[in-house]
């Protein structure tokens, strides 16, 4: 691996305090060389031949939407179908057996924390119909630009085939001029807004589930910390907190204990409540 | 290790998914038509057949039929490779049987999801 000479290493640095400012995400060591590559696309856009004009421009301040597009290309939204399928299958059964044990009729709640381009909350839509469970959906990111895209449930040929079983593409989705396009039905069913997990007001009232999947691995461990706390409290007593496949709350906090039901899934520890001054960043 | 039949009449379409496949730990075999992709099967019974749709002698879909017909004793799983990307072609190889769908061009990711899909990666 090379290693960033001077005026580009004093770029990365700028880019990744930025990055680190507005959602809390940190760029590892080993990612380093990412930025550059995530930045190209934009760069190429603005005419700007190197990281250090881009810091230039930045810096300049005389446009301040460069910021939060530097801050969308630096975020990793991989994200796919049914990424983890077991795992989301799950969430589906817990999903059912919420709703089918309600004492009171009553639509269980969902959030999808991290939702990126909107795979995670429709592929939870469509397992929750095959299902015959009607939920309700919220699913927030921190990026605007990938919100846009997961409101217009737009796909690439490539994005709608990876982890998406033919069958349900064919029943959820239109070709439409070589992308493939979510039903309106589909796409109703969720609300996406913007939220930034670690400083915005948490979504009004509690869950049943959370995903928050592979966004942990991105925070400090204080920040991790603080936004386990937060989701702590947005969960319903018994309510489900689904995390990454390398994630997880021990150690973390004691605000979670493993779900004794549902493998491999997390459920807030009543025997810890947590400080509120633990929640301020 | 798990055995794939790849059915192309693309010598470099057959070179590139072979290369794919047996980064996935495949066995992979292959044939230029639907003819001799029977004729394979007859003989021996992947686990799956990565297939193409047009091409001489049998066509893909005239080969799955015959396939879902025949005596082959597994039933490997079928999963069309092709350019016919419109939503009445793969409506038509679904009902033809066929378990899963790509549509070229393809790289490793879309075809690594689409077996474990299938439950062979």
């Amino acid at each position: 691996m090379l290693t960033p000479t001077a005026p580009r290493r004093g770029a990365i640095n700028v880019f990744a305090a930025l990055l680190e400012q507005r959602t809390g995400q940190q760029i590892a060591a080993n990612r380093e060389w990412l930025v550059e590559t995530a930045l190209k696309p934009l760069m190429r856009a603005r005419g700007l031949a190197s990281l250090d004009a881009l810091v230039a421009a930045l810096v300049g301040g005389a446009e301040p939407a460069l910021a939060e597009q530097v801050v969308d290309a630096l975020l990793n939204q991989e994200t796919s179908f049914f990424r983890d399928a077991g795992v989301l299958d799950m969430v589906a059964d817990a999903v059912k057996s919420i709703s089918d044990e309600s004492a009171i009729s009553r639509r269980p709640r969902i959030w999808s924390a991290a939702c990126s381009t909107g795979q995670e909350p429709l592929s939870l839509a469509m397992a929750l119909d095959e299902r015959q469970v009607r939920a309700e959906i919220i699913a927030t990111d921190v990026s605007e630009a990938a919100l846009v895209r997961a409101r217009a449930g737009r796909f690439s040929q490539f994005e709608i085939q990876r982890g998406l079983p033919v069958r349900r593409m064919v029943s959820w989705f239109e070709s439409d001029g070589g992308d493939w396009v979510a039903s309106p039905d589909l796409v109703r069913r969720i609300q996406f807004r913007r939220l930034n997990l670690v400083g915005d007001p948490l979504p009004f009232g509690r869950f049943d589930v959370i995903l928050c999947r592979n966004v942990l691995l991105y925070l400090s461990p204080s920040l991790r910390r603080t936004v386990l706390d937060r989701l702590a409290l947005s969960l319903r007593p018994g309510g489900l907190l689904v995390l990454g496949a390398g994630e997880t709350v021990i150690g973390q906090t004691e605000a979670f204990r493993p779900s004794a039901r549902w493998r491999g899934l997390y459920e807030p520890s009543l025997a810890h409540p947590i400080p509120l001054g633990r929640l301020a960043r | 290790m798990k055995t794939c039949l790849v059915v192309d009449d693309s010598k470099v379409i057959r070179k590139v998914a072979r290369h794919i496949l047996e980064t996935l730990n495949f066995s992979v075999s292959e044939a230029g038509d639907g003819r001799e992709a029977l004729d394979s099967c007859m003989a021996s019974a992947p686990d799956v057949i990565l297939l193409d749709w047009n091409m001489p002698v049998m066509s893909g879909m005239d080969f799955l039929r015959a396939l879902r017909d025949s005596n082959v004793a597994s039933r490997p799983k079928v999963v069309f490779c092709t350019t016919e990307n419109g939503m009445g072609h793969i409506r038509a190889a679904i009902e033809a049987g066929a378990d899963e769908y790509v549509m070229k061009p393809f790289d490793r990711e879309t075809l690594e999801s689409k077996l474990q899909i299938v439950g062979l990666a």
